[in-house]
């Protein structure tokens, strides 16, 4: 169990994703789709419905929490996000999707060792409380 | 409003912030439509009584509320629609409809020492190292907590210490050919952006005589090659009347002809040849701006059925609208849009092939945006090149040298 920093609470089960680059949600990222559009990043063209997302930053842009906000509402959002840098951005766009349409997606943040162990699980679990635990166990 | 100070109090503790600093100004980025999900959140606002604290200064919108048939419902009618309802909802919120992303040419804006929040990044970097106020870039949504909290996070940039200079750019030994004319502003911050990323820079060897204009596209330019959202220029900027003042010694970079020439080549990615528009005005054109067209133009006009775009906001054209260079400009063949930019989609369906433009910016962002290429180039090449209807070069550049 490796209990994280959280930037915004919930809970959430999935399969383990990990980006390969930092990830601009807006216009790196299609929400109509929930799939990866930038033509730089190594993974264009995966979908991240659904997954644990392991990130270690967020590419920063100011419209960023519109584009996860809106993700989650059109319900193409990763179930969570977990960084090593803590960002602002996608725990806002986080929070206000949560209070609009009742949907949490949390976002954690865990230290650069903690995330390549996480990196190795296949499918985690995620606790309002920011516990997460391989699902298997 | 319970929202607001819950997201300031959410983003304070991921920014290591011991306390909120009231602020008196905030220019919002909210009112640029993404999704739905922009329209619910100020609906919610608006449902739930949400009064604005702070005087708050609207930045562009997807589509121009003045302008509709720039951006044709046609084009694509979700978003067209649902920009067009995000604006008219800020508007009732309380906001001051500027629909501008240069809202410091506008009086009555904040000054030096203030704290305000901004978010459109050129805007934050210009009110942080020109005006002399104090942002940190605030996303969307916590721009508009901020407004209506009326305070902001005190972290980053509205601490003495998140302003402390990381590093010097020294331009002092650049021949004086290259640092004169509007290209360098420009060609200098895109070239700040990519070796500065986001830390706090100080610029040695500007002109004294660096125009408002010049620290607008320096601005624009770095924080879009880059994420500086502040930086000094010594002798220029207020807040660094000297290098000493802001520089305690520390990393400097020498600038050199060679780094201007390389981020010439990185935004100029089109051959030079018959054009099939200009796009002018990103941030939006001052008034000091289409001063100099007027005078590039010189009684003259541009090439028939060229489409020719200079962005500005309401507040500048009118000025010009009294001044009588709308009608010059407008007969002379340019379109004068406002409210928003020209670089994002929808598509202005004028808006293809081979385009020419003087915005770093501009440049940078709209061959992935729009699918176009682009010839960057000085005001003085874009005018010339307009009249001509192919890209001019000025001739014995020291660019070609």
């Amino acid at each position: 169990m490796i209990q994280a920093l959280v930037l915004n609470a919930g809970a959430a089960e999935g399969a383990v994703l990990a980006l390969e680059a930092p990830l601009s949600f807006w216009g790196g990222f299609d929400p109509r789709t929930g799939v990866i559009l930038d033509v730089h990043h190594p993974q264009r063209g995966v979908c991240l419905t659904g997954v644990i997302l392991l990130m270690r930053e967020a590419r920063g842009s100011g419209s960023a929490p519109g584009a996860i906000a809106e993700a989650i509402r059109l319900r193409t959002a990763p179930a969570a996000i977990v960084l090593v840098t803590p960002d602002v951005n996608l725990a806002i766009g986080a929070q206000i999707a949560e209070t609009l349409y009742g949907r949490a997606c949390p976002v954690l943040g865990v230290s650069a060792d903690d995330h390549e162990i996480l990196k190795r699980a296949a499918e985690l679990r995620i606790s309002r409380t920011g516990a997460i635990s391989s699902k298997a166990v | 409003m319970q929202l607001a100070m819950r997201l300031l109090v959410q983003a304070a503790e991921i920014m290591g912030a011991p306390s909120l600093i009231p602020i008196g100004f905030a220019h919002i980025d909210a009112c640029l439509y993404t999704g739905q999900a922009h329209v619910d959140f100020v609906r919610y606002l608006l449902e739930h009584g949400a009064k604005l604290a702070v005087t708050t200064w609207t930045n562009t919108g997807l589509v121009s509320l003045a302008d509709p048939a720039l951006r044709p419902e046609v084009s694509d009618p979700e978003m067209v629609s649902g920009a067009r309802e995000l604006m008219r909802l800020y508007a009732q919120l309380g906001c001051q409809p500027t629909w501008t992303c240069a809202p410091y040419q506008l009086p009555g804006g904040p000054e030096f020492g203030d704290h305000i929040a901004a978010g459109e990044s050129n805007a934050v970097s210009y009110y942080n190292s020109v005006v002399g106020a104090r942002t940190n870039k605030y996303g969307d949504y916590l721009d508009v907590a901020c407004a209506l909290a009326g305070k902001a996070p005190f972290a980053g940039l509205h601490t003495d210490e998140g302003r402390r200079v990381r590093l010097h750019f020294d331009c002092t030994a650049l021949p004086e050919a290259c640092r004169a004319g509007d290209l360098f502003p420009h060609l200098l911050g895109h070239h700040m952006g990519r070796v500065a990323g986001s830390r706090v820079a100080v610029i040695s060897g500007l002109s004294a005589i660096t125009t408002k204009d010049g620290c607008k596209a320096i601005s624009a330019a770095a924080a879009t090659s880059g994420g500086v959202e502040l930086w000094h220029g010594v002798a220029v900027t207020p807040e660094a009347p000297d290098l000493a003042s802001v520089f305690a010694g520390g990393e400097t970079t020498i600038v050199t002809t060679h780094d201007l020439r390389r981020a010439h080549a990185e935004l100029s990615t089109a051959s030079d040849g018959p054009l099939d528009a200009v796009a002018l005005g990103t941030p939006h054109f001052s008034f000091a701006e289409f001063g100099e067209v007027i005078n590039l133009l010189d009684g003259r006009s541009v090439k028939a059925g060229l489409p020719c775009f200079i962005s500005t906001s309401r507040g500048v054209r009118q000025l010009i609208a009294a001044k009588g260079w709308l009608a010059t400009l407008e007969a002379a063949g340019f379109q004068i849009p406002v409210d928003v930019c020209t670089y994002y989609s929808p598509r202005i369906p004028a808006l293809r092939g081979r385009m020419m433009t003087n915005a770093a910016k501009w440049a940078y962002y709209a061959p992935g945006m729009l699918g176009v290429e682009v010839a960057f180039g000085s005001l003085r090449e874009c005018i010339e090149s307009a009249v001509r209807g192919e890209v001019w070069r000025e001739p014995g550049s020291w660019l070609a040298a």
